[in-house]
Formats: C-alpha cells, structure tokens, sequence
C-alpha cells in the first residue's frame, strides 16, 4: 500500500447501506444517539436508533413566516435544511431543577441536583450549529463561571457534523462565515453524495474520538477527488443562498442607531410573541422559578429558557424597563449583532434562519439590520 | 475540617462547583432601619471562614420557598466575621425578611460583581452621593475611607432621603458628622416640623460641594434619575465622566452572567457592574427603556 498522507487517513467513505452502522458504533460506544426525525409536520431532533427514523427523501420549503416539508425527488438522508428546533436544548435544557431545599425546623438544607448527565451523540448538526455549540460555550464555560450541568453535557457529547448540500429558504450563513461546510469543532463530518444508484458518505474525522468511532465503520478509502466533490457541493450550496447579513460595520450602526424609527417600525408588526429567542441557537437568556411542596417542606428551584420578549425580563420593582415591544425587539437584535460581540467576541448570528422562518409575521433579520445600512441611518 | 453537610453527601465535583448553589448563613442579628428597610448581620452557618469582598459587590439572597434577590453588601470589608445586608421591604421576595427572626437561615451566594474603585480614589478628593438607599451600597465604601483616611484628601458624603424617617444609618450619620475631617451633607425631599437641615433634592448640595475637579473621585448611587443628575452636576464642575462612578440595578436572575436579563447595552451589570464609570454608561441612559 503506498504511504498515505495524514489527511487522507482521516476520511473515508460510507455507502448508503450503511449508514446503520454509525448509529451502532455509537450506541455500542454507550451514547444517547440523537438524530433529525419527523415529527408534527417538521423536522426535530430526537432519540433515534435506526436510520430508517430519519427524514429520508424529506425535503422543506422555508421563507418568512413559512415552512413546509416537502417530498424530494430522490432518496437523501439529509436533503432538509434546518427545523425549529436547534441542539440547544440537549446542553442547555429547556428547564431543569438546580437544587432542592429541605426544611429542618427553622434551618434548611440545600441538596444540589444530582442527575448525572446523559452521553449523547447528535447526527446531523449543521455548520450554523457548530458554530452555535461554540458560541454558548463561551457563555456557559469560558466565562468567570461555570454551568456545570452544560460543561457536562458538552465535554461527553458526540458530534456528527452534516455539510449542506442544499440551502434552507431563509439560510444565509455564508454571510455570516459560519458555514455551510463545517471546517472544524466536529468528531465526525459527513457530506453526502447522491447520483442515481451512486449514495455514500464522506466521512472526515475531527478528533481522536472521531478517530475511534470510524475506525469501527466499513469506510472505503476516500480520494482526492471525494474531497473536491464534497467541497464543490458546499459552495454551491453557498452560493445558492438567497439570503445576506450586511455584516460590515453593522455593530457600530446598531450601536449608534438606538433612537432610529426603524425600531417603531418593526414593532409595528412584531407580536413580542418569543419565538425567535426559542428557535435561535445562540440565544442563552433563562429565569429561575421557585416551587413549594403543599406542605412547605421542601422547596425547588428551578430554571427555565427565558426571553427577552417577555416584558417582566426587564422587571424591577415599580415596573419593567422595556415596556414596549420596539425596546424589546431592538434588545434582541442589537444584543445579536452588536452587544454579542463586545462581550463574546463574536456574533450572536449564525445565519441559521430559523428566527426567519418561525417568526408568525415574518419578521426577517436580513432585512432589519439592512434597514440599518446605506444611505438614510443616522 | 469541613462542617457543610452537603459535602457528606455523594456529589459530584461539578455539582460542588455550581455558582448557583446558595450557602446557609444565620441571621446573628436584625435591626430596624426605617419603618420599611432592616439591617441583618449574617454569619455563615457551615464554615467559620469569614466572607470577603470588595466595598460594592452584591450578594444574592435566597429565602427558603420564597425566591432570590440581589442585595449589596452593606458592611465593613475588613470585619470578614459577619456579613451585612440591608434590605428595603419592596415586593414578594423582600416582604419576607420583615419575618426573618434571630437564628432564622437564609442561602447566600456571592460577592459578585465590580465594586467601588477604592484604589483610584487614593490621594483626592472623594464624593459619596447617595440617594434613598443607595446610601447600603455606599457604607462599605464608607467604611474603607474611614479606615484608611489618611489616604485621602477632602471626604465628603452627601445624603438624599424622601423624609427624615425614610434616612437609614441614622445614628452612625450622627457620628460621621461629629468627625471634624469629613463633610456630611444630609437632605430631605419632604421635611417634617422638627427637621432643621437642608430641603430639596441633591443636585444644589452637589453644585457647592468643596473638591478639585482635577483631582477627585465621585461614587453615586442611588435612583437613576438622580444619579444623571448628580453626574451632569459634577462634569458641568468640571468633574470627568471617568472619574464618576455609579452603581446600576437591573434584573438579575444569576449574577453569574448566564441568565441575560441584567444586560444594559453591552454591559452585564451583574459582571462588569453594578459599579460602572460614568463615561461608559452616559450615553446609554441617555435612551429611553434600554
Ligand atoms: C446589584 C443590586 C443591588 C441591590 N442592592 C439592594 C440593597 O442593598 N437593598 C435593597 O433593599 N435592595 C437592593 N436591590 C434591589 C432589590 O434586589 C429589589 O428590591 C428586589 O429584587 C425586589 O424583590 P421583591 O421580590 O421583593 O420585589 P417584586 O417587585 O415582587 O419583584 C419580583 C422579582 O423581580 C426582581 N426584581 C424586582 N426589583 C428588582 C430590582 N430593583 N433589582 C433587581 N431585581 C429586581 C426580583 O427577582 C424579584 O424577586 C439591589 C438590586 C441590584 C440589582
Ligand atoms: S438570530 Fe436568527 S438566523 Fe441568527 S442564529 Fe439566531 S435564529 Fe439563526
Ligand atoms: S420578531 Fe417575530 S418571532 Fe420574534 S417576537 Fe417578534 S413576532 Fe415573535
């Protein structure tokens, strides 16, 4: 065998029969895999143990304020684009319990929740996610403090990156330089390659636990020209994109645009209804709730997704700071793309489009901070 | 060594590690400071560690059932042997310290955040403007000063109150102005027949205050408008917006810069305050419901 170059060790090919066997490597690996399925007519990332469970032949259609699943002509396993839900919810949880409090007479006892968390792996995660996954790492674990329960759930997750081979309607993550092709920050990438009866993975490996994962697949050797077509199908679906963040100088527009009228404008239609702060990858906002047993025994706090659409996120006694829905939708946007990068270094956006999609009026962020560029802003 | 019980039990490091986790601490006393606001000296329950912190930080208090709430620290840093909160009994959570009785524990977690730039104020003049009680935030300001006086040109401390029964600290305010090498100002919004001192708002104390613009530093905190105020009076002095220091409130559901919600511009208040220099706030409060 002649002497192969680090690089080309380090992929391999998949054949569409199988793809089962990723699953099982995992699985056998001792990992929760979790996968895109379909549910409630859309695409959601949940517990999956057979190949056959994802949204095989499953394409979408996606604009402001639409989504639509749709049949695709062939048979890709990952001819969807991104669902309303992001992998977000598997590190940081919609809502936990941070600890329970017993009474003891007139003292207390407070007992940390100590539910071990889960070893997952996720199949499918978009180049935007990547970046997301990085990004509330950042805000959970590189900062003064730790979530313990997210460091967790991060340090044992799997990560088994997709490259896009199509773009969503309302993607537009090649302006944000966040995909579509995952470059890095994976254990394992896949790109999918699907020509009549031809269907196989690229596999490429980004870590030593990636390593040990494929080294358990029937991969066959990669070459050269695999890799180019894998690139050649990310920068299509690149420059297929209909959608564009008009990034240069927009912090600074933001930053000085705090009184413009495009804020009234927005909120003219925006319904402060929390769905993009839901949707969004990135976004970290939470609350904190506390509960009693009806006998006053014990006490559990608790912590929950929050956003800043909701008018008590704001809240000081005698009344909320952001009253209206303008304030609120101008906190959301220049915290994303401005504020973001003065405390994290980098943007809040992804490109992910979801905010886009699920927005019920079609509010388009694209649109909004272009509304900011040019001529005309102050 | 260690009396926690929690560190009997089984858990992980990374639970012990956990930001959110409060501490138990005993009221060791309570005292009344106006018909609406109490002071209570805390003392850990399951160490005999002192608590150290830094003139300006904040704790989050948690009573059991009832919630958590950001308080400042309202005590003398150097006496690590007791923790000094004081509370103003405004809504749900803080409703309940008014039943708070010796012995009685409370969850503490903290110090956190940016305080009071005690460094910077060495060798000038010092400005202590307080508003209502943004006077609690001050005290251990106060304190360090007193402790450390020789460090420090001309002091001043210059009190607003609603009424003379809204004025918290009242004896120790007395003895502050029986020092001859510190100027206590005190004025009252309402003023009722047996008060004989200044009426008004702040700002006319602020405009005839005796400093070297040159060389002073100013800590204000208090209602937010009257910390624009005070911070107009002083620059119009001459003052530098840099040499200005206030001391933010918003909502704060972590004061570990995870939970989002204290957030003023690019600010979280909870990590990069609630102590901020003026000149990195001015033109953000400038804005209506930022
Ligand atoms: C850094 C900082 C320092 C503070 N220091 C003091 C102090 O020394 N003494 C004192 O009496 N008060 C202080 N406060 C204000 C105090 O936190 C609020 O009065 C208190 O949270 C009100 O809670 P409540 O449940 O009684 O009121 P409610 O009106 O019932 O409020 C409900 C919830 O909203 C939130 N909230 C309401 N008001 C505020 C507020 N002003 N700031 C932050 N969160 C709020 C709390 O989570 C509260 O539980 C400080 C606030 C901050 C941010
Ligand atoms: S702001 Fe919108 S497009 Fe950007 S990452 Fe969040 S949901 Fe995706
Ligand atoms: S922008 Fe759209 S999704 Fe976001 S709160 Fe407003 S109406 Fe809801």
């Amino acid at each position: 065998m002649p002497a192969t170059n680090d690089a080309s060790t380090k992929a391999g090919l998949l054949r569409r029969a199988d793809l089962q066997s990723l699953i099982d490597a995992l699985q056998r690996n001792d990992y929760r895999v979790i996968g895109p399925t379909v549910r409630d007519a859309t695409v959601v990332y949940d517990e999956i143990a057979m190949v056959d469970e994802m949204p095989i032949g499953r394409g979408d259609n996606q604009d402001g304020g639409h989504y639509r699943l749709t049949d695709r002509a062939d048979d890709a396993v990952f001819g969807y684009t991104n669902g309303v839900q992001s992998w977000r919810r598997y590190l940081f949880q919609p809502r936990r319990t941070l600890w329970r409090a017993k009474r003891e007479a007139r003292d207390f006892v407070v007992e940390p929740e100590t539910e071990p968390a889960p070893k997952q792996a996720f199949i499918g995660v978009r180049a935007c996610e990547l970046h997301a996954i990085e990004i509330q790492d950042k805000v959970f674990v590189d900062g003064t403090y730790t979530d313990p329960d997210y460091q967790s759930r991060r340090a044992t997750a799997f990560l088994v990156a997709v490259n896009c081979g199509s773009a969503g309607g309302t993607c537009f993550c090649s302006s944000t330089d966040t995909g579509p092709r995952s470059e890095s920050g994976f254990d394992l990438s896949l790109t999918e390659f699907l020509d009549g009866a031809d269907h196989a993975f690229l596999v490429e490996v980004g870590s030593e636990r990636g390593a040990e994962i494929a080294a358990d697949l029937p991969l066959e050797a990669a070459t050269g020209a695999d890799r180019q077509r894998a690139r050649a199908i990310t920068e299509e679906t690149a420059a297929s994109m209909g959608r564009t963040m008009p990034v240069d100088g927009l912090k600074d527009r933001l930053q000085q645009s705090l009184e413009h009228p495009r804020w009234q404008q927005v909120a003219d239609r925006c319904l402060a209804c929390s769905n993009c702060t839901m949707v969004c990858p990135t976004c970290f906002c939470s609350t904190t709730e506390d509960y009693t047993d009806i006998t006053g025994q014990t006490a559990e706090r608790q912590q929950r997704w929050d956003s800043c659409f909701a008018l008590d996120h704001s809240y000081l006694h005698g009344g909320s700071v952001r009253t209206s829905t303008a304030a609120r939708y101008r906190q959301w946007m220049t915290h994303k793309l401005a504020g973001w990068i003065d405390q994290f270094d980098v943007s809040g956006c992804v490109g992910c489009g979801r905010c886009i999609t699920w927005c019920p009026v079609g509010i388009d962020i694209t649109e909004e901070a272009a509304a900011f560029s040019g001529d005309g802003v102050e | 060594m260690d009396a926690n019980p929690n560190a009997a039990t089984a858990v992980s490091s990374a639970a012990m590690a956990d930001a959110m986790l409060p501490r138990r601490f005993h009221v060791a006393r309570k005292r009344n400071e106006t018909a609406d606001t109490l002071t209570f000296d805390l003392a850990p329950a399951d160490t005999s560690d002192g608590f150290s912190f830094a003139p300006g930080q904040f704790n989050m208090l948690y009573l059991f059932g009832l919630g958590e709430v950001p308080i400042s620290i309202s005590g003398d840093a150097e006496q690590t042997d007791r923790l000094v909160h004081t509370v103003r009994l405004v809504g749900s959570v803080t409703d309940g310290f008014a039943d708070l009785k010796r012995g009685d524990t409370i969850g503490v977690r903290g110090p956190y955040g940016a305080g009071w730039p005690m460094d910077e104020c060495n060798g000038g003049d010092v400005l202590v403007i307080a508003g209502g009680l943004g006077l609690a935030p001050l005290r251990p300001a106060m304190y360090h000063l007193f402790n450390h006086r020789d460090h420090y040109r001309r002091v001043s401390i210059l009190y607003g109150a609603r009424s003379p029964a809204d004025i918290v600290y009242h004896d120790e305010i007395q003895r502050w102005r029986q020092q001859l090498d510190i100027n206590v100002e005190v004025t009252v919004d309402h003023a009722d027949l047996r008060w004989h001192g200044n009426v008004g708002v702040i700002t006319p104390l602020v405009a005839k205050a005796e400093f070297d613009p040159a060389n002073t530093t100013a800590l204000v905190c208090g209602p937010g408008i009257m910390m624009r105020f005070v911070a107009a009076t002083l620059e119009r002095r001459g003052l530098a917006s840099d040499r200005i220091y206030v001391s933010l409130e918003r909502n704060m559901r972590c004061a570990i810069a995870h939970c989002g919600h204290c957030q003023l511009g690019p600010h979280f208040v909870c990590k990069d305050g609630p102590v901020l220099s003026h000149d990195r706030v001015r033109d953000i409060l400038q804005i209506a419901q930022v």
